[in-house]
């Protein structure tokens, strides 16, 4: 089923009694959405790619800035001004034949996210606003997709994966968006380019992990990662049962965008 | 009484319990007004910080949010 040069290319996966020649055609049969293809997508989408994750979903309505390439590694400086799907999709295609890239050149809304959701196995949030990132959330819970959480601010990051239904979801932790006024975003607080390497790179690997049905995932455990102290902490979260959209009487039973976060982030840069 | 805050043991003098909403300002936690509160493994209601109460060998973990990844 593989040719020789699969064999080859993926020889130190199939090594692996986790993955072997089952797992990798698992990973070449996967479908992971990567919604943000900057800081955190970077990492994601080129570690994916890189595994031979068969088909990736791309979402990003942005193009490359000259001040995105001190940590977005996907976009080189030729890049500057392209869209960043488009840059993405290049070097991931580039990198391994074997995958398809699928751009969404777009924001994520209530209206388009759970089209674009359906077609995957498994959804990383790497987008840099609340709006999103509770959109996601919802999105991913009310269509029981698994999903990754990621988010970045100077030098601190935190994730935790959410099995809708088994774990504890985004919204059991923080049940409404923050004002948008109280809450600094990397374009204004800025951010360590390394950070989103350490965090995306987990991000992709609880993906590979779903996908080849092996080891723990990241679920009901909030992670969080200090680089200037150089610690990891691990915060056990349990299903919360006043959750607005995954407890025991849920208010959120179908999409809405967070107006009230829209504007968190400065979308532009 | 002491506390684990954040997985830090912490001391507060001259208390035998305190109202979480006391706690947020004896420890001046940063951005009360949104910072997820988790005692001993739940996270609290925002409603009931004023009568959730914390004593001695409670484990307590201040939650924040983190919006950055892409821009």
């Amino acid at each position: 089923m593989f040719t020789e040069e699969q064999i080859n290319r993926y020889s130190r996966h199939i090594l692996l009694k986790e993955v072997g020649g089952k797992g990798q055609k698992k990973l070449l049969d996967g479908r992971v959405l990567v919604i943000g293809a900057g800081g955190l997508g970077s990492p994601i989408a080129l570690y994916l790619a890189a595994a031979g994750v068969g088909t990736i979903g791309l979402a990003d309505a942005d193009e490359v800035d000259l001040s995105n390439l001190q940590r977005q590694v996907i976009h080189f400086t030729p890049d500057v001004g392209k869209p960043k799907v488009l840059s993405a999709k290049e070097k991931m295609e580039a990198m391994n034949p074997d995958v398809t890239v699928r751009p969404y050149q777009t924001w994520v809304t209530a209206d388009n996210i759970a089209d674009i959701v359906k077609d995957y196995d498994f959804v990383i949030d790497g987008t840099d606003n609340f709006a999103a990132k509770f959109l996601i959330n919802d999105a991913c819970v009310l269509a029981n997709k698994p999903y990754s959480h990621g988010g970045i601010l100077q030098f601190d990051g935190q994730t935790m994966t959410v099995v809708p239904g088994e774990s504890a979801c985004y919204r059991c932790i923080f049940p409404e968006p923050p004002p948008q006024e109280v809450i600094p975003t990397c374009s204004q607080a800025g951010v360590i380019g390394v950070l989103p390497g350490v965090l995306g790179t987990i991000q992709a690997t609880e993906a590979i992990k779903f996908l080849l049905g092996a080891g723990e995932l990241l679920t009901g455990r909030l992670l969080t990662y200090n680089a200037l102290r150089m610690r990891f902490r691990e915060i056990a979260i349990k299903k919360n049962a006043k959750c607005p959209i995954c407890g025991e009487s849920p208010t959120i039973t179908e999409l809405r965008d967070e107006v009230n976060a829209m504007n968190v982030c400065d979308l532009e840069h | 009484m002491q506390l684990t805050v954040n997985g830090k043991q912490t001391s507060i003098a001259d208390q035998e319990t305190l109202s979480v909403t006391s706690l947020l300002e004896t420890l001046q936690v940063s951005q009360r007004e949104y910072v997820t509160v988790e005692l001993n493994g739940e996270i609290l209601d925002r409603a009931d910080f004023d009568g959730a109460t914390v004593k001695s060998g409670d484990a307590v973990e201040f939650l924040y949010f983190m919006g950055g990844g892409a821009a």
